[in-house]
């Protein structure tokens, strides 16, 4: 039954969604987006490496994703202004990534599939590398989730029941990296914060708890997925780019329906 | 045995000394409150306690499994994170909706479970995260200027509940504080702090000390004086100034 196409990128949409709405929540909570830029476009290069070394995508995007996830990790720990030195890394890598791929003679590279997503041509192997990328994240944010969140609040009060925020920091790292080697294949290295961003920004505004937040953003990460792949097919639109639209319109709906924020 | 027992220790960052050559120990059940000018190191002090920085010099000891209840200075808790006061306190350990409860009744706000914590006021605030605190079941409690925003009842009323809660559950308490006159009366022992400690003992002993008064004032209103004086709200800034940038006693003020 997989064999139908677009089966796949509907299965590979929720796949992505699974982890990006649990994960995407705290990178809204810790203010991460840049972060998450950072180690998305680092896969950029990972692509260019990996045909460079004749290794699979998945492996060298997942390798530059985690160099680059704790490289900026480590510039966290330092604390202070550090959104520049983010935006050298962040666009460095990316730039990085196109001049290697121009290096790469006698392969053939769609380099758009890799920035901007290619869903519909997803493969039964692909997909099992999302679902079992996305049970990985999940399994590893549920594990930690009640250390994430205190150490989310404030160190000193994670510290002090016995949880060091820098470990947390590091799952979340991780997590980080998994995420952007699995969807790049649907959403394109450019689009990747957005698919972690958008719904659980939208989330937030239907949320009291952070796991109700959490919950909603899974949901309407789907929920994109499925609108933007429903536009892709009657409009002809590229899928990645459409996907995140819908997210952005669910965004705007959200905002609607949300109840007034008491400050 | 002390709860946690600093021996000779120094903090540094970056190379910027913060505190040097400090020996302090808490026992159990005692009320010990530090305090000292801007920049003296009383945050750095906390964080090396608690073990978030480490200390460049010397030592701490903890006692093994120590159960410690900390009330931050400040939460500033991002506009994008939904939160009750529930699931709050729930964090990081889990308690039954009566112990939850019970507790936001002893500490003087009941019912306040599904409030979200942006919209409490900042005398709510505090409560709750001594709420959140007491719920550890703490050995140690530690409060790092912990009545920031308050009003001078405000004040008040929270040292009086921590003296109550003290000899109810029998935990230690440090304080790290401005609120001089109001602390000191409830305080077993004073550490005052400036980059190291300058004198510690009983309050009264203490207030009558040469290089508290240089601190914080030669008077016998000194304390009270300085209290009165509107702050600055500027707290220590990691490594930051040279801890005499803020004492000016209005002598006569009182």
């Amino acid at each position: 039954m997989l064999d139908d196409f677009l089966l796949r990128a509907v299965l590979a949409g929720i796949g992505v969604a699974l982890a990006a709405g649990p994960l995407g929540s705290f990178v809204v909570w810790r203010r991460m987006a840049y972060f998450g830029d950072a180690t998305a476009h680092a896969a950029v290069l990972g692509v260019a490496l990996s045909f460079g070394f004749s290794v699979s995508i998945y492996v060298g995007t997942l390798i530059t994703a985690l160099a680059m996830a704790f490289a900026v990790s480590s510039l966290y720990a330092r604390g202070h202004a550090i959104e520049t030195a983010l935006g050298v890394m962040s666009h460095t890598a990316l730039a990085l990534g196109l001049v290697a791929m121009s290096f790469l003679s006698g392969v053939r590279v769609d380099l758009s599939a890799f920035l901007f997503g290619d869903i519909l041509a997803v493969s039964k192997q692909d997909l099992a590398v999302i679902w079992g990328g996305a049970a990985l994240v999940l399994a590893l944010l549920a594990w930690r989730w009640q250390a994430l969140l205190t150490a989310t609040l404030n160190t000193e009060l994670a510290q002090a029941s016995g949880i060091d925020a820098r470990r947390e920091q590091l799952v979340l790292t991780l997590a980080l990296a998994v995420v952007v080697a699995v969807a790049l294949k649907v959403v394109g290295a450019l689009l990747i914060t957005a698919l972690l961003l958008i719904p659980a920004a939208s989330a937030r505004n239907l949320a009291r708890t952070p796991e109700t937040m959490a919950v909603i953003a899974i949901g309407l990460g789907m929920l994109a997925s499925l609108a933007g792949l429903q536009l892709s097919l009657t409009a002809d639109t590229p899928a990645g780019p459409s996907i995140v639209v819908a997210a952005g319109a669910i965004y705007a709906v959200s905002l609607a329906l949300g109840r007034p924020r008491s400050r | 045995m002390s709860l946690i027992e600093a021996r000779n220790m120094s903090v540094a960052y970056t190379d910027t000394p913060a505190l040097a050559a400090v020996d302090l120990s808490i026992e159990p059940g005692e009320i010990v409150t530090v305090i000292g000018p801007n920049g003296s190191g009383k945050s750095t002090l906390i964080r090396a306690l608690l073990g978030v920085v480490a200390p460049s010099g010397g030592s701490i000891h903890r006692k093994p499994g120590l159960r410690i209840g900390y009330v931050p200075q400040k939460l500033s808790l991002d506009a994008n994170l939904p939160l009750t006061v529930r699931r709050f306190l729930c964090l990081p350990r889990r308690h039954s909706a009566a112990e939850i409860a019970a507790m936001l009744e002893r500490v003087g706000v009941p019912g306040l479970q599904e409030r979200q914590m942006s919209a409490l006021s900042g005398g709510q605030f505090q409560r709750v995260l001594l709420a959140r605190a007491l719920l550890m079941k703490p050995e140690i409690l530690i409060l790092d200027e912990a009545t920031q925003g308050l009003d001078q009842p405000g004040v008040a009323a929270f040292y009086r509940l921590i003296e109550a809660i003290r000899s109810e559950m029998g935990c230690a308490v440090l304080m790290v504080s401005h609120d001089l006159h109001v602390v000191m009366r409830a305080t077993d022992r004073v550490v005052c702090l400036n980059g190291h400690i300058c004198c510690e003992g009983a309050p009264t002993v203490v207030s009558e000390m040469p290089e508290y008064r240089a601190l914080f004032g030669l008077g016998t209103g000194g304390a009270l004086a300085l209290y009165q004086h509107a702050h600055d709200h500027e707290h220590d800034h990691l490594g930051a100034g040279d801890g005499h940038d803020h004492h000016h006693p209005h002598h006569g003020a009182a």
